[in-house]
C-alpha cells in the first residue's frame, strides 16, 4: 500500500457526507427509474410465490407460507438496494463519468469516497427495505412489536452487500461481467438462503454446514428470528459473520479505491 | 515567493518515465501555459500538482506548502478543470454547482450565493434550471470551469480547456479566464492551441517526452529561436533551391509534408520571388509573423534545417 497516501489521507466524515449528498441530490431526480425494478421484485415474489404457491402449503416452519416468506424477502430488498448501487452505478461513476477524478481535485480523499459510497448504498438498502417493510406490514405479516427488531438488520444487510459489490466492481475491467455477479452469485443466494424453504429440512450433515458460507443466509435467519421474537446463540454467529466479512471486504475495497484513483 | 515550485520532479510508471526531471516555477498572478504534444507528460505533471499522482522523486510546493505533506490544505485553495467534463447530467447547472461546493464543505446560504455568482460570471443564467444533458458543448464546458471556481481558488488549473470548442466559445471562455487573472487568480493551463497560448500566457513551458525543452515568455521564445517573419508555401524538397535561390538561401526553414516555412528578418524579397514564379497562387503563399507554433514545431516536430 501507498505509504504516502496512507499517512496524509485522513478520513473525514464531513467529506464522506458531501459524497453521500452528491448521490442523494441525483437520486431525488431519478429515484423512480431505480426504485421500480428493485423494489417491486420482492413484492412480485411475495404475491406470486407467497399467495400463489403458498395456497398449496398449509404451514411451513410453524407459520403460513406468506409469513415464512416475508422476513427473507425483506433482506432481499435490502440486498438489491445495496447491490445495484455498488455494481452498475459505481462502475459508471468510476470508469465512464470520472466522478471520483473530479472529487479528488477537491479536499475529498479516496477514503472519503469509499465511506460516502458505502453510506449511500446502505441508505438505498434502507429505502428498499423500508418500502418493503411497509408493504408487508399492510399485508399484516409483521408481528407487533417483535417485528420492529428486524429494522436494524436492513442496514447491516446493506453494509454486507455494499462491501461485496464494491470489492467486485473495483476489480473488474468490463461492465458485462456484472451479469456473472447477478446470475451466478446473487440469484443463487436468493434461491438457496432459507428464503423459500428451510435449508435444514432439505440438507443434512456437511451440506448444511457448507451452506453457512452463503452471505444472505445470515441476515435472513436473523430477520426470521426477529419476526418470531426468538433469540438463539446462532444469531451471534450470524451477526459476527456479517460484521467480519464486511470489514475484510471493505479493507480490500479501500486498497482498490486507492489503486484505481491515485497513482 | 513563487506560487508553484516544482523541483526536479520525475514520475515513473513501471518502466516508462512519464515525467523526466522537470523543474519550473509559477509566479503569483500570471497565466502559465504548459504546451506539448499528446503523451508529453502534461497531464501527469498536473496530476502531481494536485496530488493524485505521487512523484517518484523531486518536490512540489504550492502556496509554500509541500503537496505531499498537506494535500487537503493545498486542494482547498486550488481549482482544477479536467480534460473531460465531469457533470451530473440529470441535474441543472445550479444543482451541479451546489453538489460540487459541498466537496469544499460550503454551506447554505454561501453555497447558493456562490453558485449564483458563477452562473452569472460564466453566463449560464439562461440555462441555469435545465438538465445538463440538454446543454451544448460550450455550456457544459463553461459549467465545468464554474465548478472548479466554487471555492474561490487562488490557483486555477485548466487541462485543455478549449479542445473541441468552436472559436466563438473559445473566445468567450478565454475572456472569463482573463478576468479571473485580473482579479488575482493564478492560471496554469495546458493547450494544443499555440495561438491561444501565445496570446494569453505570460509564460509558457514546452514539454516533449516528459521533459521541459524550453521555457519563457512567448515573444522571447520566438525571438530566441527564429526570425520574426515567416514565408509559408507548398513546394517539394526538390523544388526548394528554385525558390530559395538568392534571398532565402541560408535561411532556417521547416518542412511539414509539402508545406515549407522559411524564417527571415525581412520576408519581402522571398515573397515577391514566390509570387513571381507562381502567379496563379497554386502554392497557397502566406506571409505572417513567426509564432509559437513555429517554435513548437522546430522543437518537437520536424527538424529545423539551417544550411549555414
Amino acid at each position: 500500500m501507498n505509504k504516502w497516501f496512507r499517512r496524509y489521507a485522513i478520513y473525514d466524515m464531513r467529506y464522506a457526507i458531501s459524497v453521500w449528498q452528491r448521490n442523494a441530490a441525483m437520486y431525488r431526480r431519478t429515484w423512480w427509474l431505480n426504485i421500480l425494478p428493485s423494489f417491486f421484485e420482492p413484492v412480485l415474489y411475495l404475491a406470486s410465490i407467497g399467495i400463489g404457491v403458498g395456497g398449496y402449503i398449509s404451514e411451513i416452519g410453524g407459520t403460513s407460507y406468506l409469513h415464512f416468506l416475508a422476513p427473507g424477502l425483506l433482506c432481499v430488498a435490502a440486498m438489491n438496494g445495496a447491490s445495484f448501487e455498488t455494481t452498475y452505478n459505481i462502475f459508471v461513476r468510476l470508469n465512464f463519468e470520472k466522478t471520483y477524478d473530479a472529487m479528488l481535485t477537491t479536499p475529498v480523499e479516496p477514503d472519503d469516497v469509499l465511506v460516502g459510497e458505502v453510506l449511500w448504498a446502505i441508505t438505498r438498502s434502507c429505502i428498499y427495505g423500508g418500502c418493503f417493510f411497509v408493504v408487508i406490514a399492510l399485508f399484516g405479516l409483521v408481528p407487533s412489536p417483535a417485528g420492529l427488531l428486524v429494522l436494524p438488520i436492513v442496514p447491516l444487510t446493506g453494509l454486507l452487500f455494499a462491501a461485496m459489490g464494491l470489492a467486485f466492481t473495483l476489480r473488474i475491467p468490463n461492465i458485462d461481467l456484472f451479469s456473472f455477479y447477478f446470475t451466478l452469485f446473487l440469484t443463487p443466494l436468493f434461491l438457496f438462503s432459507d428464503i423459500f424453504f428451510p435449508l435444514e429440512d432439505r440438507l443434512s450433515g456437511a451440506w448444511l454446514w457448507g451452506a453457512e458460507v452463503l452471505p444472505l443466509l445470515h441476515p435472513v435467519r436473523m430477520a426470521r428470528a426477529a419476526f418470531r421474537g426468538q433469540a438463539a446463540a446462532v444469531l451471534l454467529w450470524d451477526l459476527g459473520y456479517m460484521l467480519v466479512i464486511s470489514a475484510l471486504l471493505l479493507a480490500w475495497a479501500r486498497r482498490g479505491v486507492r489503486q484505481r484513483l491515485t497513482s | 515567493m513563487a506560487l508553484i515550485e516544482i523541483d526536479s520532479v520525475s514520475k515513473r510508471f513501471g518502466r516508462r518515465l512519464a515525467v523526466d526531471n522537470v523543474s519550473f516555477q509559477v509566479e503569483p498572478g500570471i497565466c502559465f501555459g504548459l504546451l506539448g504534444p499528446n503523451g508529453a507528460g502534461k497531464t501527469t505533471t498536473l496530476r502531481m500538482l494536485y496530488g493524485v499522482t505521487r512523484p517518484s522523486s523531486g518536490s512540489i510546493r504550492i502556496f509554500g506548502i509541500d503537496v505531499g505533506r498537506n494535500l487537503r490544505r493545498v486542494r482547498a485553495r486550488l481549482g482544477v478543470t479536467l480534460q473531460q467534463n465531469v457533470l451530473i447530467e440529470a441535474l441543472s447547472p445550479e444543482e451541479n454547482l451546489r453538489v460540487f461546493g459541498r466537496y469544499h464543505l460550503l454551506r447554505e446560504p454561501e453555497l447558493s450565493r456562490r453558485a449564483n455568482e458563477l452562473i452569472d460570471f460564466l453566463e449560464l443564467r439562461s440555462h441555469a434550471e435545465v438538465p445538463v444533458r440538454l446543454l451544448s458543448g460550450g455550456f457544459q464546458r463553461r459549467l465545468a470551469i464554474a465548478l472548479s471556481l466554487m471555492n474561490r481558488p487562488e490557483l486555477l488549473i485548466l487541462d485543455e480547456p478549449t479542445t473541441g470548442l468552436d472559436p466563438a466559445v473559445r473566445v468567450t471562455l478565454w475572456s472569463r479566464v482573463r478576468e479571473l487573472q485580473a482579479q488575482g487568480t493564478t492560471i496554469l493551463v495546458t493547450t494544443h492551441y499555440m495561438d491561444e497560448a501565445q496570446r494569453l500566457c505570460d509564460r509558457v513551458a514546452i514539454m516533449a517526452s516528459g521533459r521541459i525543452i524550453d521555457e519563457g515568455a512567448p515573444a522571447a521564445l520566438i525571438a530566441a529561436r527564429l526570425a520574426r517573419e515567416t514565408v509559408e508555401f507548398d513546394c517539394t524538397a526538390a523544388e526548394e533551391p528554385l525558390f530559395l535561390d538568392g534571398d532565402g538561401a541560408g535561411a532556417p526553414r521547416l518542412r511539414v509534408g509539402r508545406r515549407l516555412m522559411v524564417y527571415l528578418r525581412d520576408a519581402t524579397a522571398l515573397a515577391a520571388n514566390v509570387r513571381h514564379r507562381d502567379p496563379q497562387d497554386a502554392r497557397s503563399l502566406v506571409v505572417r509573423p513567426t509564432n509559437l507554433e513555429d517554435v513548437f514545431l522546430s522543437l518537437t516536430g520536424t527538424k529545423l534545417e539551417a544550411t549555414e
